[in-house]
């Protein structure tokens, strides 16, 4: 038993690793965010920017043309887009802090011989690794620097919470983890939980914006390069109506391994209340969408409601709530 | 609804139809999109406390220790049914209500998508500048060719396509509808939500599961009288049980300890297998294993290991030596280090009864303030601590638990100083009790497998209708039911392409999919570069 377990045992040099991995990406991730942040602040100066380099442009044509008179518009050269440098510097470091971060994960599983999925700290690595990923491979599709600055906020905030809460020592799992299904199961949870947080971070924007459409929020001049609410209330949707059948098949998985392991596939478990709650809170938000008198506004306070669910739900169930997913480890 | 009151008072049928017409008005209220999301609301809300107060559904016992410490509050949670939330008529009306207002809203919806699904793609419209997506491009490829490629491109993205007889010299028209499964997605999905609570309900009715506990080395049959808790469904025959017995050889189980012992993981569990011998009637035994995530099928049901622990083998004797009692007592595990309680009944000592009760340390040692603990999970230095009651142990013959004694008829054994009497026995030792009442030895400490047998018919119906869900969810997240307008006239050398599109419901994307539509059927009709006007024109 003893050489077994020996080799069992963590690789206590890679576990290392992968927390300084960690550690490093959460201080990349930071100043990706301040990057984001800066461009941000460049946003309310964009567009007289804009104007006054038109107006210089017209004005260099009209000297050309030697009649001082004319100073049109219409002569000026296309506009060129203003470089954004600060969001490019965000962007590069955000590419470095997910592979950096994907690096924690590989160490912290490749330490134990194991899906890193079998505690709370390993469950914050993998949903804020997706988070990033899904992030990242949306940007490379659509013009989304105006959400840095949030997504690698939230993100940060993870990762210091899991290194400074939730961290527990690499170790092997208790036998009801002990199943292909926990990969199953929990990438798809920790994929859908880092959509949720893509689209908490839109809906987050929506309200800012939806309020200063509105004729508030006069001082929030960032929002300027955040597109416009409708805009913004379309891409949450967007997000949550991919996550929603991932989190319903999150549901499906976890109640057939309940089956395997626990011999029901429902037991009111709080584990499984939640995620129910969840799902239903979800569901809620897409006919509230769709309900007269509850688009907008409305429907994405349920959205946030179901994502203020997954906070309890990681947070809160895992740790307080007598349960059969008492698995946080610590 | 027009009419007045006073009309009302005058025609006598008037208030019945008043009744049909409430109820209408409650049935449409009902079926509302509204009134659905309202209930939804509702359920998100009430399914809450159930995970915060402990259930009888999961845990009697920890909400018979609630009750105990709230002497107030617990009896009040108790009558609103806050320890059974999922049984409660309240959260039962919540759902009933959602699936009603469920069916009523999807049967009309599936009449309606029946209809649909029938219906012919209708003609183009006159102008197609006034849809809300509009294209229009030339093509260097005469509007035939053009034709063929928009009916290749369209029929690729599945669209249904409707072409009608122009007269000659007219523009070349095409009609095409796409994505109505997104509809027959949603509908599905409704459906099997149904498909999945009738399933739930089958498994409560038909379905039973029951819990024993088997020391190893002893034999188990499913006989309905021999489970320690059996909870059958309303519909099941427990007589009719299939005979069947399993004898568990051996528990294999491992423990944590290659870690820090401060850290949270030590004496974490790692692996538990059991190697059993069943045997079905008219079947030779078979040898197979048991393991947590791998339950064994028998007899129609399904065995579980689901838990462990230690039953101590303790022999006592009377005065004389002659043996009373000598049996694997199962102890209850109370934390990660396998501290157990138990109760040691001796009915066959005289002239009192004797009852054993007290702890089972698989590692012992001892604290200053808590006294004998247990430091570790596995067996390193097994010991029992225990006390002594004597008198009648079964008073009245009322039903009590295996695990603790009922004192209500005993008392407690003092030693020699009037203290309790408190033994502490090492694997292997023998304590003489005072007072010539015998004595009693700790043999050994054998594990025993906490087995729960479950049978569920409407496991199997309520996967399918999971899986049958999900693809109807699918269906209608990711499709979108879109009609495409194509004209295609002729115009020089080549053909001018007008494209109009038309989405149901939001759809900002249809312009862009219309430009990539056109760019298709550009690139097929004229592929570039190897046309151009001039030989068009020569053919």
């Amino acid at each position: 038993m003893t050489t077994l377990a020996a080799a069992d045992a963590a690789n206590p040099s890679l576990s290392m690793t992968s927390g300084h991995l960690l550690w490093s990406s959460a201080a990349v991730l930071a100043l990706a965010m301040l990057a984001f942040c800066v461009d941000l602040a460049g946003g309310p100066g964009r567009e007289a920017r804009a104007a006054a380099r038109r107006e210089q442009a017209a004005t260099a044509v009209a000297a050309d043309g030697g009649d001082t008179a004319v100073l049109t518009q219409v002569e000026a050269p296309a506009e060129v887009p203003e470089k954004r440098q600060w969001a490019g510097i965000g962007m590069s470091l955000a590419w470095l802090g997910t592979f950096l971060l994907l690096g924690a994960v590989l160490t912290r599983g490749l330490s134990v011989m194991r899906p890193p999925l079998g505690n709370m700290y390993e469950f914050a690595l993998a949903g804020s690794s997706f988070a990033m990923v899904c992030y990242l491979l949306w940007s490379l599709r659509r013009d989304v620097r105006w959400l840095g600055a949030f997504v690698t906020g939230a993100v940060v905030l993870v990762q210091m919470a899991a290194a400074l809460i939730f961290y527990t020592a690499a170790s092997q799992l208790m036998p009801s983890l002990q199943s292909p299904w926990l990969s199953i199961h929990v990438t798809v949870a920790t994929l859908s939980v880092g959509l949720f947080i893509l689209a908490a971070a839109v809906h987050l924007l929506y309200f800012l914006q939806a309020k200063r459409e509105d004729g508030g929020l006069r001082r929030f001049g960032f929002l300027r390069s955040v597109p416009d609410a409708a805009t913004l209330d379309r891409t949450a949707y967007g997000v949550l109506i991919v996550a929603f059948p991932l989190w319903t098949f999150t549901l499906i998985a976890g109640a057939i391994w309940a089956d395997k392991a626990w011999g029901r596939y429902w037991g009111w478990d709080p584990k499984e209340v939640w995620t129910l709650v969840i799902w239903v809170l979800y569901a809620a938000y897409l006919h509230a969408r769709m309900t007269a008198g509850w688009s907008g506004r409305k429907a994405a306070w349920v959205a946030m409601a179901g994502f203020a669910c997954v906070l309890i739900n990681y947070g809160i169930v895992n740790v307080y709530f007598v349960g059969q997913h008492s698995y946080s480890g610590m | 609804m027009t009419s007045t009151k006073d009309d009302t008072k005058a025609v006598v049928t008037q208030p019945k139809l008043g009744v049909l017409g409430g109820l209408r008005w409650f049935w449409r209220q009902l079926t509302s999109m509204r009134t659905a999301l309202f209930l939804l609301l509702m359920l998100s809300v009430a399914a809450v406390p159930g995970s915060i107060f402990p259930q009888r559904g999961i845990s009697a016992q920890r909400v018979t220790t609630y009750l105990d410490q709230h002497k107030t509050a617990g009896p009040i949670l108790d009558k609103i049914g806050l320890f059974d939330v999922y049984t409660t008529p309240w959260f039962a009306a919540i759902y009933l209500l959602l699936v009603v207002s469920l069916l009523g809203c999807v049967i009309p919806r599936i009449r309606l998508q029946a209809k649909t699904l029938r219906a012919p793609v209708p003609k183009v419209p006159r102008r197609l500048s006034r849809l809300a997506g509009h294209v229009e491009r030339e093509v260097a490829a005469p509007p035939q060719e053009v034709l063929a490629a928009a009916r290749a491109a369209l029929s690729r993205r599945r669209y249904r396509l409707r072409e009608d007889a122009v007269a000659e010299g007219a523009p070349l028209e095409l009609a095409a509808e796409g994505g109505r499964m997104r509809e027959t997605g949603n509908l599905l999905f409704h459906l099997c939500l149904i498909i999945v609570i009738i399933a739930l309900a089958l498994g409560r009715l038909l379905g039973w599961r029951g819990d024993v506990i088997v020391p190893v080395g002893s034999s188990f049959s499913s006989v309905g009288a021999r489970y320690d808790t059996l909870q059958p469904g309303a519909w099941v025959d427990t007589a009719k049980f299939e005979p069947w017995s399993m004898k568990v050889n051996n528990l294999d189980v491992e423990f944590e300890d290659q870690v820090d012992p401060s850290s949270a993981q030590w004496g974490q569990p790692r692996h538990f297998t059991a190697s059993v011998t069943t045997s079905l009637p008219g079947q030779a035994p078979r040898q197979r294993t048991l393991g947590v995530n791998s339950p064994l099928a028998i007899g129609g049901a399904s065995v579980f290991l689901l838990g462990n622990g230690y039953a101590p083998r303790v022999t006592v004797r009377d005065a004389k030596g002659t043996v009373l009692y000598d049996e694997a007592t199962p102890f209850l595990p109370q934390d990660n280090t396998y501290r157990s309680v138990g109760a040691i009944k001796v009915p066959a000592a005289s002239p009192k009864q004797l009852g054993f009760f007290g702890f089972f340390l698989p590692t012992a040692a001892f604290s200053k303030t808590q006294g004998p603990v247990s430091i570790f999970p596995d067996t390193r230095a097994p010991a029992l601590v225990l006390g002594l009651y004597e008198g009648t142990l079964f008073p009245g013959g009322r039903p009590q638990s295996v695990y603790t004694l009922d004192t209500a008829s005993m008392s407690q054994v003092k030693d020699t100083k009037g203290q309790p009497l408190r033994i502490l026995l090492r694997q292997g030792q023998t304590y003489q009790l005072p007072g010539g009442r015998g004595s009693i030895s700790f043999d050994n400490a054998p594990r025993w497998a906490g087995l729960s047998i479950r049978s569920d018919p409407g496991k199997m119906p309520a996967l399918a209708g999971a899986l049958l869900g999900l693809l109807g969810l699918v269906m209608s997240m990711s499709l979108r039911r879109r009609r495409i307008f194509l004209r295609v006239t002729p115009e020089g050398a080549g053909s001018r392409l007008q494209i109009g599109g038309l989405a149901k419901g939001d759809d900002p994307r249809l312009q862009v999919a219309l430009e990539q539509l056109a760019d298709t059927i550009g690139a097929r009709a004229a592929p570039p570069r190897t046309l151009d006007p001039a030989s068009e024109r020569k053919k």
